[in-house]
């Protein structure tokens, strides 16, 4: 069994910025060094590895540059912003059945200029999945998740204005944070009404910065946690998902295209905890896009279908709100690392650190995007 | 940045798809042995696992699923066509079959709603590829 056995214990971060003159690789050599520190662990003890199969600073690089020892695990998790806590369970597995003592998971990424998005780098002729939705001109992600929130507009009778709360309630936190991109910046309804349409219902607001920068978390058996810096967030539970019928960020062929993977990896997650719902503290919400917020509080059974939007409206994600959300700011306002920050920000709200702290935070779900095959943990406080 | 509109590659499980546009005909595939329909195209049938299939011919009738008007920044060829609507369809003779093409209006734009009627149309980007797009009626 995973429950309960193994524990993130480091946590390491670069400076955030819309750009760094700086290699991935220096930067991932950065975030890491700092984890390991915040641990108490020296390098040479790190045995497994996890990234994303989007990493593109390689094991070996990683593993030389540290001086880490011999390894004897490491994985990829595929899927871009659904890989973070998937990269996260399968080290934390490894670790809890044997294989290896000390993982370390990173991400560093430099997606500053716009010329580093992938969309502009679409082929002449596509071969994927993507061929059906592409040459039509759905052509970027923010199109795709535009297409499932007018949708859920028309559903549950929701406009922009409701929606808007989503990215005001982030911002407010990432003023708390001086870390964030956004922390100077502030976000009103008026701001959000007259802002920039990108893709009609979605406007520049709904969609998470650019930016460059490396994060990185170090894991290992809760037994060798107990000796080290920090209080420890436990894994508590962690589960995989991809639905019948999935297909990478265009799901709309299913039954019901609102019922995301989040869905399947939700009804794992709660079946393999000793906790439901209600129990959780403060939740890190994947929101590479603001829809996915509101999808992912219903896929994770915080409240009915279609009702999240107005549960936000009436401050549920808000500092002082049942459920806490995206508490530093989020890919929207705080930096955008494939969710990465949202692990770290679940690691500091238990250990009770976090710039907007939620009282005596003993429970915190991690979730990745909404709209890929995805994957969540359940981090907990002693 | 491409110049031209990313164009499909066609592979052998959904030559017969991009014949019959190409013939203006939208057909849809379907397992020749216990003939459900599936889409996207694919190899296998996800009910029984035959590799074989057949097409069959739809009118292209449809309904307005959700759509939306990207903006830029787009890859050159779009955002020369900008404001555009993207909408997903749902098919009048199959619940649950939904694509992706461009809607285009008499009228304005910011008339289109979701659950309007549509029909298809066919746009001809090579000898090899149309691509279907719907017209409210
Ligand atoms: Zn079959």
């Amino acid at each position: 069994m995973l429950k309960d056995q193994t524990a993130i214990v480091g946590i390491g971060e670069t400076e955030f910025s819309k750009s760094i003159d700086s290699t991935e690789l220096n930067l991932a050599c950065k975030a890491i060094k700092i984890a390991l520190d915040d641990a108490g662990i020296n390098p040479d003890q790190v045995d497994a590895l996890g990234s994303f199969t989007y990493e593109e600073t390689p094991e070996f690089e990683i593993a030389r540059n540290l001086g880490f020892g011999n390894l004897t695990y490491w994985s990829q998790a595929p899927y871009g912003g659904g890989a973070s806590c998937a990269a996260i369970g399968q080290v934390a597995m490894a670790i809890a059945s044997g294989i290896a003592n000390v993982g370390v998971v990173w991400r560093s990424r430099k997606r500053g200029d716009p010329s580093s998005r992938m969309w502009s780098h679409t082929n002449e002729h596509i071969f994927d999945h993507w061929k059906w939705s592409r040459p039509s001109g759905l052509v970027r992600p923010v199109d795709e998740s535009s297409m499932l929130m007018r949708r859920y507009m028309y559903q549950y009778n929701y406009d922009r204005k409701d929606l808007a709360s989503v990215s005001i309630a982030l911002r407010k936190y990432a003023n708390c944070n001086e870390r964030a991109l956004m922390h100077h910046k502030s976000l009103t309804l008026e701001d959000y009404m007259n802002a920039r349409m990108i893709s009609d219902p979605l406007c520049l607001f709904d969609n998470c910065l650019e930016s460059d920068g490396a994060i990185a978390i170090v894991i290992t058996r809760l037994k060798m946690a107990e000796g080290l810096n920090n209080t420890p967030a436990i894994i508590h539970s962690y589960s995989q998902g991809m639905s019948k019928e999935h297909q990478l960020m265009t799901h709309y062929h299913s039954d019901d295209p609102l019922e995301s993977s989040s869905y399947v990896t939700a009804s794992n997650l709660w079946s393999l905890s000793d906790y439901s719902p209600k129990d959780v503290d403060v939740a890190q919400i994947y929101d590479a896009f603001s829809p996915m917020i509101p999808f992912s509080l219903e896929a994770y059974d915080f409240c009915p279908k279609g009702e999240s939007l107005k549960l936000i409206n009436e401050g549920l994600i808000d500092v002082d709100g049942d459920l806490p959300v995206n508490t530093s700011g989020g890919s929207l306002s705080e930096v955008y690392l494939h969710g990465m920050n949202l692990v770290t920000e679940g690691v500091k709200q238990i250990r009770g650190l976090a710039n907007a702290q939620i009282r005596n935070a003993k429970l915190a779900l991690v979730t990745t995007c909404d709209a890929t095959p995805n994957a969540a943990i359940l981090l907990k406080g002693e | 940045m491409i110049k031209s509109i990313p164009i499909p590659g066609i592979e052998d499980f959904d030559k017969p798809y991009w014949e019959n546009c190409s013939k203006q005909k939208l057909s849809i595939q379907h397992c020749a042995d216990c003939k459900a329909p599936r889409f996207p195209p694919r190899h296998m049938c996800p009910k029984c696992q035959s590799l074989n299939h057949e097409w069959n011919i739809v009118s292209g009738d449809a309904i307005l699923w959700s759509f939306v008007v990207p903006r830029p920044p787009l890859l050159p060829v779009f955002e020369n066509q900008s404001p555009y609507v993207v909408g997903l369809v749902e098919l009048i003779e199959y619940k649950n079959i939904r694509i992706i093409g461009e809607i285009k209006s008499k009228s304005d734009i910011d008339s289109i709603k979701i659950g309007d009627t549509l029909s298809v149309r066919f746009k001809k980007i090579n000898n090899e590829i149309s691509l279907p797009y719907w017209v409210r009626e």
